[in-house]
């Protein structure tokens, strides 16, 4: 169990007797880099907003690192515990800028009185320095984050997520929107971040996914289907026929959903 | 440049001013202060209070009430003698103390402000629902003050005018000459404080709450002490500026806390330019002084007057006044006087930032 970075048992979250997650058991290893895919409407947002406390699940748990049951605790104490998240269109703060939004993942501890009195520590400012660097944004630095292309939020939001340091890191479909070789780049980046960090990664896009994938999980209605290498994944006929309706034909390079 | 400011209008304005003007002028500077208040939480951190009265009239009852105890010893105010009240309220007793009246005024606003936001902030009231429901905390206060005849004296309020402090009318010239000075220092001081808190880190993650408030939990930050804090701080300030307001007006009643004045508190921040520090204190001095003018010279006029500037601001100006001389002022100037806009180049290279980055910092 120690080696584990993210257990689920059980877990179920009914939306008015709509089961979004049902009895979903997974678990990861500290390091690993994970891609999770599946049909629309298979759970997987949903998925992340439990581990990341903002929906509670029905029934179930969730163990992070040795904190067993993150039920009790809101998403600002699981963002501390270190779970950081990436949103499915980039959130950052368009008034502020790139540095800005950088420091603002960056600077703890994240209490009022600290973030009154405290400066932004020296070391901090190097480390957002350092992400101002590998993510191509040095030139905009300290331009409102509004005039930055999607691309460029797209990888800020990557940065604030580095920022925050934290150990296991959720990216919701980090390439959607980017160009083929803005996604491509954007792959190398989290192989990158893997060396270092445990990442879930959920994407559509098959190209992409085969680009980074160690182990690939299938959920589908809310539980899992399959795990497996990507080849593994790609064979086994019911995901095909999840994905394709027929188990005749085989699965596309590029399955979009959504 | 702030005590520089501060200083001119100590020493400029009582010359150029009569004692009427003056006092009016001072009474329209503590409405700043107020106005600093509201920018704070609705400029920088995007909560709309429309209950900013409360706090406001909180802090003026609380200085009057220690002004109206200035008696002979034995004697309690005047006018509870017209409602049979032999002993004076218990609470009023601590406003025997000068030191705890003048903590009270800031510290007793604050505290209310603090549980009430704390409670609505909690359970995640945002937006338009926040801003219904402290009204609907405003209409509740109004309605207990103006109820409590044995208590504050009700719907006539508490005059401060005929106390006497340490030998001193306050309505005298020269107690009121003190007090605009006092609230000039104030303001610069408020200034200052409001300065401090927008500048920093702290600055930056209200704004962050502002624009995305729940992606500020997914990095680890509490919106809800951060929102707490700054609106207690909001109401502290109305405090002070609301015990000021009543001295200078020579009265406190529950007029303070009624739903129309603390509407046209969010107007003067709309006007002078929400989110920028002087804008507010820039839209609470213009206008006022224009009420006080047009009231003046047209008496029935003020109230459209005040309608069509709110109209105005929100069309033409929705950044207010100083946020438009910020940012539109110069190109707008051009235009209307039929001259070319300042595009040197393509246009599509005039509005790329990355061109305009390495134009203003790599060509010389």
């Amino acid at each position: 169990m120690s080696t584990k970075i993210l257990v689920t048992e059980n877990l179920t979250v009914s939306f008015g007797g709509f089961k979004a997650l049902n009895q979903l058991n997974f678990s990861m290893d500290v390091g690993e880099l994970r891609v999770i895919i599946g049909p629309n409407g298979a759970g997987k947002t949903t998925f992340l907003d439990v581990i990341t406390g903002k929906v509670r699940p029905t029934e179930g748990q969730v163990t992070f690192k040795n904190h067993r049951n993150l039920r009790k605790l809101s998403e600002y104490q699981i963002a501390q515990l270190g779970i950081g998240r990436k949103f499915q269109t980039p959130r950052v703060y368009p008034k502020l800028t790139p540095r800005e939004n950088l420091q603002l993942a960056c600077d703890r501890p994240k209490a009022v009185f600290p973030s009154l009195f405290g400066q932004s520590s020296p070391a901090s400012r190097q480390t957002v320095q350092g992400l101002l660097d590998t993510t191509g944004l040095v030139a905009k630095a300290d331009l409102p984050a509004q005039y930055l292309s999607h691309g460029e939020k797209q990888w800020l939001e990557i940065g604030m997520l580095v920022a925050q340091s934290p150990d296991l890191l959720l990216v919701d479909e980090p390439v959607a929107g980017l160009t083929d070789e803005e996604t491509v780049l954007t792959g190398e980046l989290l192989l990158s971040l893997a060396e270092s960090h445990s990442i879930i990664v959920i994407e559509h896009d098959m190209e992409f996914v085969r680009q980074i994938a160690q182990t690939v999980t299938v959920l589908h209605q809310g539980s899992v289907l399959c795990e497996g290498t990507m080849a593994e994944v790609q064979a086994n006929p019911q995901v095909i026929e999840v994905y394709l309706g027929s188990p005749a034909e085989s699965a596309p390079s590029r399955v979009q959903v959504g | 440049m702030v005590v520089a400011i501060a200083l001119l209008t100590i020493l400029l304005l009582p010359l150029l001013l009569s004692d009427f003007r003056l006092k009016l002028v001072g009474r329209f500077l503590s409405l700043a202060i107020l106005a600093l208040g509201i920018d704070l939480i609705w400029g920088y951190t995007g909560l709309l209070s429309l209950g900013h009265g409360i706090f406001f009239a909180l802090g003026g009852y609380a200085l009057a009430m220690h002004l109206n105890l200035q008696l002979p010893d034995g004697q309690i105010p005047e006018f509870f003698s017209l409602y049979g009240v032999q002993d004076l309220p218990w609470f009023w007793q601590p406003f025997y103390s000068m030191p705890f009246t003048f903590v009270a005024i800031w510290v007793i606003p604050m505290v209310t402000a603090g549980l009430l936001g704390y409670l609505v902030f909690r359970n995640r009231i945002r937006g338009v629902y926040f801003s219904i429901l402290t009204q609907a905390m405003l209409v509740v206060f109004f309605n207990f003050f103006n109820g409590q005849q044995k208590l504050i004296n009700g719907t006539n309020g508490l005059k401060t005018d005929t106390a006497t402090v340490m030998g001193v009318l306050m309505g005298s010239d020269g107690a009121q000459m003190a007090l605009f000075i006092l609230t000039v220092v104030i303001l610069a001081l408020a200034y200052g404080l409001c300065r401090w808190l927008t500048g920093g880190r702290f600055g930056r993650l209200l704004i962050a709450i502002r624009d995305d408030e729940s992606r500020t939990r997914f990095l680890g930050y509490n919106p809800t002490s951060f929102k707490t804090f700054v609106f207690a701080v909001s109401g502290a300030l109305a405090g002070i500026a609301g015990a000021l307001y009543t001295v200078q007006s020579g009265i406190v009643s529950p007029q303070y806390m009624e739903i129309a004045f603390s509407i046209e508190m969010v107007i003067w921040v709309a006007v002078g330019g929400r989110g920028t520090l002087i804008g507010a204190i820039i839209g609470a001095l213009m206008v006022n002084l224009a009420r006080s003018f047009l009231s003046e010279q047209f008496p029935e006029v003020w109230l459209f007057f005040q309608g069509i500037l709110f109209l105005g601001v929100v069309t033409v100006l929705p950044q207010g006044i100083v946020g438009w001389l910020r940012s539109e002022a110069g190109s707008q100037m051009r235009s209307l006087l039929g001259r070319p806009q300042r595009v040197s180049t393509y246009s599509s290279l005039e509005t790329d930032p990355e061109v305009q980055y390495e134009h203003e910092n790599l060509s010389h």
